[in-house]
């Protein structure tokens, strides 16, 4: 046995102890290898299958499927560009560049010493102070090229990550407007005593008439949710926080994580106490790592104050504690049935439902799985009631709701709105001089232009799960769609056909375009794609994956036509150029080893 | 299969067909309805074709491609078509997807012919130019012109081939509903 595979043993065997050999922690385990080494060592995977009971198969799969597990080492220093429009827009590709230059490492690949790695990645959910980006998994913001002179240097002289100036790792809350939520005080516990003064029924019927819904996106009535979970047949119930905060241009549950945990942790005890759960799982995404110590401080400081353990506040049958979850960069795991199987240590690939997880969700048994921002609000329900919380909002559209604003506008960053706001009224108040086109809901949502600014922020107009990007009148909407294309390319779990080989042929198109050889052909399978996708993919990523692709198309035509070339078709690569190879080996260079396109075949189309 | 013979159309339409980098299955296949094509010779006329032997295709209605694009002849005979058709159509994986040939898409095709060739003794890589070079990869129809029908199989059926093509000649929009495109 070779020192390094004793180093290998030793290592494993503490982290599987320190994870209590469970199988459903295998992701747990993963990335706390993948932080030791710098990667997954190729032979930890049968150990760890071996300690786990697991096939061998199954770790693959999921250190294959996870973008920040990888098998290769990714060096001392993993220097991850969040890649998202607004980071693009704010000039990352610039800084990209210039610490690739500096550090002499190409995209992609590790210095030749093992020192660093450059990359890029989804949204790291920094749009309000970008261009930002993660190193080592920890996020650094506000990017320029001084910084990132500064960065190059403390990589060379291998400064630990902990030792670099706290300023760097400043992220701000930007908030901007502060409504019913964000400028409420708030004394841990306050809720919970007066949901146990109410009782378990009452508590839940005044969750009913407040008509709470889900802030993720779907709106999903959260009494409704968790009503069916408490009536579900099973021995053992789980609250799920999701924080895999993944959609591009969305960063509000981080503000709420960062600054309102208490808020979030005390509406999971809620949850609790409604259903009957014992357990609870915040599933917090990757890119967020460096929320984790102060997250773990304040679940410690809860249970100083019996907001979490046994009989919490002298109520009997109430015990309900949380741990925290690592999600490893996958979108995907967004979705909450995808979600599930990622905290049961699997590669995250959304569920068949029905079953629903309110029946059966996490190991099989009833969970309620809720967003931060839903459950930051459940204590607001607690305190003051169904009835005054439906004062604010819309009729089907209680309460308020968070944006997170970027993009072209003077002030990004969080705004607290009762739902019914115009997104005329965003805009102005967050400074958007005369934008172009605002990205509703990040990349799966709606592209809106001026003419429907008049529209109201609502589940019965434009639902959103929180993201507001703003495009400016100088913006090129086209690139925005490719990036989206993109992103969407990366973020197929690769489970359905119509999605996977869509987004892919997707970005191939995109790609073609972009490079002036798209035609009206590529237009026309664009949509017809778009419609493939939509209708028969197995979870939503697919489904919208051409959803601001053809909201731009509709929109914004002009940006994509004036890309296309003036023919009938034109191949995305050199013909003749594909014979090089072939000419090389043979020595040929009569005629006919030469492709030369007279253009007959393709007549110019006039326009 | 419902024998259903198409409303002719006012002229006899012109088709040519074509194999490039295929197996003549698809074209096979084609024969493979049988004792229509006593019906379908009585709507279309064949032009450039393995059917007719014509080695050149002049202006037609539609041309039928089986096969990927693997070289240059490939590519002119792809072109030639492309040119004189009004409806194109990509006939079988091969011609949809590259099929079977495009596995080579993997290697380098340098070392191909140099495994192939050179490595043997006394051999050289041939380079008469009678021979068509081979592009680097092979692809399919649609990455190097504009396609306006898919038919997928390996090879699609008689009937589904029927089916499309009375569709066709009679105006109608083709479609080839599941159990046409249902191989298992």
């Amino acid at each position: 046995m070779t020192t390094n595979e004793a180093a290998l043993d030793t290592v494993l065997a503490d982290l599987l102890a320190r994870h209590g050999r469970d199988p459903g922690r295998l992701l747990q385990i993963l990335l706390d290898v993948q932080a030791r080494f710098a990667r997954v060592p190729p032979e930890a995977v049968p150990k760890l299958a071996a300690a786990l009971c697991l096939p061998i198969g199954e770790v693959e799969s999921t250190v294959e499927f996870y973008s920040f597990l990888s098998r290769t080492s990714v060096g001392e220093y993993r220097v991850l560009f969040s890649d998202n429009i607004t980071d693009r827009m704010l000039g990352n590709l610039t800084i990209f560049d210039h610490m690739a230059k500096r550090l002499g490492v190409r995209a992609g690949e590790v210095s030749d010493d093992g020192l660093v790695s450059l990359d890029t990645t989804s949204c790291t959910g920094m749009c309000d102070q970008g261009p930002a980006i993660l190193v080592n998994g920890i996020a650094v913001t506000r990017m320029t090229l001084r910084r990132a002179d500064q960065v190059c240097e403390l990589i060379r002289s291998r400064v630990p990550v902990a030792e670099w100036p706290a300023d760097f790792f400043r992220v701000d809350h930007n908030i901007r407007r502060a409504d019913m939520l964000l400028a409420a005080d708030f004394t841990p516990g306050s809720a919970l005593k007066a949901a146990i003064g109410l009782g378990r029924d009452r508590f839940l019927e005044e969750m009913r008439i407040s008509n709470l819904r889900g802030r993720g996106g779907a709106g999903f009535t959260t009494a409704v949710k968790w009503e069916a979970a408490r009536n579900a047949a099973g021995d053992e119930r789980y609250i799920v926080c999701n924080a895999d905060e993944g959609e591009p241009g969305t960063f509000k549950d981080r503000v709420l994580l960062q600054y309102y945990p208490e808020r979030v942790f005390e509406g999971m005890a809620l949850a609790a106490y409604v259903i009957g759960a014992r357990h609870g799982l915040l599933y917090l995404r990757g890119e967020y790592l460096y929320l984790r110590p102060r997250l773990e401080e304040k679940l410690t400081e809860l249970r100083a104050l019996g907001v979490l353990g046994r009989s919490i506040f002298g109520v009997d049958d109430f015990a309900f504690d949380i741990e925290i979850h690592m999600g490893a960069g996958a979108y995907v795991c967004g979705e909450e049935t995808a979600l599930i199987e990622s905290l049961e240590g699997k590669a995250g690939r959304p569920r068949i439902r029905p079953p629903f997880p309110v029946t059966s969700g996490y190991r099989g048994r009833p969970t309620v799985v809720n967003n931060v921002e839903t459950l930051a609000k459940v204590s607001e329900i607690a305190l003051n009631g169904g009835a005054w919380y439906r004062g604010y909002g819309t009729r089907q559209s209680t309460g308020t709701k968070i944006l997170s604003v970027s993009g072209d506008c003077a002030r990004p960053g969080i705004y607290e709105y009762p739902f019914g706001v115009r997104i005329s009224q965003v805009l102005e108040d967050c400074g958007a001089r005369r934008p172009r086109a605002v990205q509703i809901s990040g990349a799966s949502g709606q592209c809106l232009t001026p003419r429907e600014f008049g529209r109201r922020i609502a589940f019965e107009d434009v639902p959103t799960a929180g993201a507001l990007m703003i495009f400016g009148d100088h913006r090129d909407m086209f690139e925005v769609a490719l990036n989206f294309a993109r992103f969407f390319r990366h973020e197929s779990c690769g489970f359905c056909t119509p999605c996977r080989v869509g987004t892919t042929i997707q970005a191939k198109i995109m790609d073609k375009i972009a490079a002036g050889h798209g035609t009206q052909y590529e237009m026309n399978e664009l949509e017809h794609l778009h419609e493939v996708m939509r209708t028969a993919s197995h979870c939503g990523l697919g489904q919208t994956a051409g959803q601001a692709i053809a909201d731009t198309i509709t929109e914004f035509r002009g940006d994509y036509e004036k890309r296309l070339a003036r023919k009938d078709f034109e191949p995305a690569f050199d013909l003749d150029a594909a014979l090089d190879r072939a000419r090389d080996i043979t020595g040929r260079d009569d005629a006919d080893s030469r492709l030369v396109d007279e253009g007959w075949h393709a007549r110019e189309t006039t326009r | 299969m419902r024998h259903v013979a198409p409303t002719p159309p006012r002229r006899k339409l012109r088709v040519a067909t074509a194999s490039l980098a295929g197996c003549f299955g698809c074209h096979m296949s084609f024969l493979d309805i049988d004792e229509r094509l006593l019906d379908l010779i009585d709507l279309v006329e064949f032009d450039r074709s393995p059917i007719t032997d014509i080695k050149h295709c002049g202006p037609c209605d539609i041309g039928i491609i089986e096969g990927g694009v693997c070289n240059a002849e490939n590519v002119h005979v792809l072109w030639e078509l492309r040119a004189n058709c009004k409806v194109l159509v990509a006939l079988g994986a091969c011609a949809v997807n590259g099929g079977l040939p495009a596995q080579r898409n993997h290697l380098d095709v340098g070392r191909c012919l140099t495994r192939v060739y050179r490595d043997r003794a006394g051999a050289a890589v041939p380079d008469d130019p009678e021979l068509p070079l081979l592009l680097d990869k092979v692809r399919p129809l649609n990455e190097v012109v504009r396609i306006d029908f898919f038919i997928p199989g390996c090879p699609p059926s008689g009937d589904a081939i029927w089916k499309y093509l009375t569709d066709l000649i009679s105006g109608r929009m083709p479609r080839l509903e599941h159990p046409m495109l249902h191989f298992d």
